[in-house]
């Protein structure tokens, strides 16, 4: 049996110390990664069972982390770095958006780059400012980025080792909120393809379509709908880019109804784009409009504040209520 | 580069050693002018002490504290004027408190109300930075705008050692040199950016030394030492409003304390090494001396702890209050006229909440 009670930090971690393990091509650096172990301690004990060629710490310099990962990676290693908090990547833009995502495609495939880039994003832990930006929008538009956001612990094991397999840059976003949350997860399974949305509850009235750690809300929301007498699917993206069309689409054309949750400012963003994708596809099957439930177009708020900020579960039964029922009836 | 600059920068600067005794050579500090220097030491411990009992009773969300590094946060107030400007980190609330903004507002931000809870403009204080080194830029585009308008405004930019390694840190250098801006950089060298020791941000041989690289003055000064602090500072600052450009002074000191609160020090540092870091600390070697020479006696501490007793009541108090928090603030300030979405958005919190209370 290698099914597990483990927290989404430790499934990480045992991702990291697996993929370490078995290639050596793989490293692991970024602020406070060794000795501390990360201060979510996701890197916990990496370190000291590795040592210090395959796991250290650098100087306080995001751009510094991801250029030099760019290199190594150029030069047959497998960087995995870390940004400590999503806001704190944006140092690193630069190297991001110009290099790790262009560099492939500069150079007619010849250079690839396998580098992850693991960033603690998202709210709903009352951090200060700064400590809790979903900035999946800025990465999911930039050509040449994977972006993988896992709303479970296996899939945070599964897509993280195959995010370090593979031979594109993956932005892997971890949903910091449910770090410390247990569930059962099996390192032996097959890792699971990159840019497939799995249906996390099937439904035949509306799809709720969600990732990281939207997809706890949705699957709260169908929970109370279903008390309610309404029977919501819900899709858990697993993976931005690619993104899953297909998947979505069939759960979609299925329901006729969806809605789109996300935590990060609506206005331009990823739940934009699948709600476009939706409209375009599903368009003769659809009984109403897609609804996008999200972040208000505001940085940020306070942690007083931020629950008014969240898209929770009545927002998301409050947009559910709008798609057009009684023409149903 | 004289050998004398290339040791200042190397070498720290001391006047009051551990023992609270003048080095050989320092000159007697005006003890009135000290004694007001001690108050405000004692404020600075009891606010972080008080900050900290805030967290451990969850009236904070989170308390970086500078404890240790009070003669620091101490003396980069004091050299200021009122027209000049100090860019303060999340860690240098005692700084800004030091300076004469209250201490509940400034600890709006760190009891989850808001971002900021002074007026900058009010106090010349920027708002705490978090993403480190980042204001250092902004510091110095303050000072050249200053200079442009003919103002003599210095403007105090805070960072530790660990945001030495940003980017930004050498750019803002870079920039204040180039535009003989009138910045001091003061660089709190506490050892530690959360668990990296300094030794892994730099192997320079100070971090004042980097000043030299830029075509900057750079000091290194022991960072526990009022005294040694309030001179070199004050002088960077009286060098900048004459129009010779920018310094970095780098202070010696040490994190007492773990990171924040939810940092436990002791996964990666002895306790052995704070021990050896606690007879140097910055209050003590100020009130021995100042017993020493007779300008302080119980009466007086009495007198000091007393109105400190009453800062920290009024923390307490001001923090403990009950804030009322307006939901519909998250739309007001994003633009200076909210976007059509933006009054849009609010009015949809708006009828939510009304539902609420309904
Ligand atoms: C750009 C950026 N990266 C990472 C962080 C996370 N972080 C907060 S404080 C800190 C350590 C800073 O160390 P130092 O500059 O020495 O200041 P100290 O905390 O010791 O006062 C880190 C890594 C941040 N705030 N900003
Ligand atoms: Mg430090």
């Amino acid at each position: 049996m290698t099914a597990e009670k483990m927290t989404m930090a430790q499934a990480i971690n045992a991702a990291l110390r697996d993929a370490i393990a078995e290639d050596d091509s793989v490293v692991v650096f970024g602020e406070d990664v060794a000795q501390l172990g990360g201060v979510f301690r996701v890197t916990d004990g990496l370190h000291r069972e590795f040592g210090e060629s395959r796991v250290f710490d650098t100087p306080l310099a995001e751009s510094g982390i991801v250029g030099m990962a760019v290199g190594m990676a150029m030069n047959g290693m497998r960087p995995v770095v870390e940004m400590q908090f999503d806001a704190f990547a944006y140092p690193a833009f630069e190297q991001i958006v110009s290099h790790v995502a262009k560099l492939g495609n500069r150079t007619r495939g010849k250079v690839r780059l396998p580098i992850v880039i693991r960033v603690p994003y998202a709210g709903g832990i009352g951090g200060v400012e700064h400590h809790c930006d979903s900035s999946e929008a800025y990465y999911a538009h930039t050509p040449g980025l994977t972006v993988v956001a896992p709303a479970t612990n296996a899939d945070a094991y599964g897509l993280l080792r195959a995010a370090i397999a593979g031979s594109d840059p993956v932005v892997f976003l971890e949903p910091k909120k449910h770090y410390f949350a247990r569930e059962e997860v099996d390192v032996a399974v097959p890792v699971p393809p990159i840019g497939r949305a799995v249906v996390r509850r099937p439904g035949k009235d509306a799809t709720l379509i969600a990732y990281g750690p939207s997809v706890p809300v949705a699957l709260a929301a169908a929970e109370q709908a279903a008390t309610e007498g309404r029977d919501l699917g819900v899709v858990d993206l697993r993976s931005i880019v690619p993104f899953d069309d297909e998947t979505v689409c069939a759960e979609v054309r299925r329901t006729g109804r969806a809605v789109v949750i996300a935590e990060a400012p609506g206005f331009a963003s990823v739940a934009s784009e699948i709600a476009a994708r939706v409209g375009e596809r599903c368009f003769h099957h659809l009984e109403a409009p897609v609804r996008r439930v999200t972040g208000f177009d505001v940085p940020y708020p306070a942690p007083k504040l931020e629950h008014h900020f969240l898209p929770g579960v009545d927002r998301v039964l409050d947009a559910v209520d709008t798609l057009q029922w009684e023409d149903a009836a | 580069m004289s050998a004398g600059q290339l040791k200042a920068a190397i070498t720290p600067a001391r006047l009051l050693d551990e023992n609270g005794r003048l080095v050989r050579g320092a000159s007697k500090p005006d003890a009135e002018a000290l004694l007001e220097g001690y108050r405000k030491l004692v404020f600075a411990r009891r606010l972080n002490e008080q900050c900290g009992a805030l967290v451990r009773q969850g009236r904070l969300a989170v308390y970086p504290s500078s404890r240790g590094q009070e003669a620091c946060q101490v003396a980069c107030a004091s050299v200021l004027s009122d027209d000049d400007w100090l860019f303060p980190t999340y860690r240098d609330t005692a700084a800004i408190a030091a300076r004469g903004v209250d201490p509940v507002e400034v600890l709006t931000l760190l009891r989850g109300d808001w971002h900021c809870g002074y007026d900058p403009n009010e106090h010349k204080v920027a708002p705490q930075a978090t993403p480190l080194a980042t204001q250092l830029l902004h510091a110095v585009g303050v000072a050249h705008a200053a200079r442009l308008k003919g103002e003599d405004t210095v403007v105090m930019a805070l960072c530790g050692d660990g945001a030495t390694s940003e980017g930004d840190f050498h750019e803002a250098c870079n920039f204040a040199a180039v535009f003989n801006a009138p910045v001091v950089f003061f660089v709190q060298n506490n050892k530690y950016a959360i668990s990296v020791p300094l030794a892994r941000q730099s192997v320079a041989p100070s971090l004042a030394a980097k000043a030299i690289g830029y075509g900057m003055p750079g000091f290194r000064v022991d960072g526990n030492d009022l005294p040694v602090l309030e001179k070199v500072l004050g002088e960077a600052v009286a060098r900048a409003r004459a129009g010779e450009g920018p310094t970095l002074v780098e202070a010696d000191t040490y994190r007492v304390e773990s990171h924040t609160n939810a940092d436990d020090a002791t996964r990666y540092r002895a306790d052995d090494e704070v021990a050896e870091w606690l007879p140097r600390d910055p209050l003590l070697r100020v009130r021995t001396y100042l017993t020493s020479v007779g300008a302080l006696d119980d009466a007086r501490e009495q007198e000091i702890a007393a109105a400190a007793e009453e800062m920290a009541a009024a923390v307490r108090a001001g923090v403990g209050a009950e804030t009322v928090v307006d939901p519909e603030e998250i739309f007001a300030h994003v633009y200076s006229t909210p976007t059509p979405q933006l009054a849009e958005q609010r009015a949809a919190l708006r009828a939510e909440l009304d539902a609420e209370e309904a």
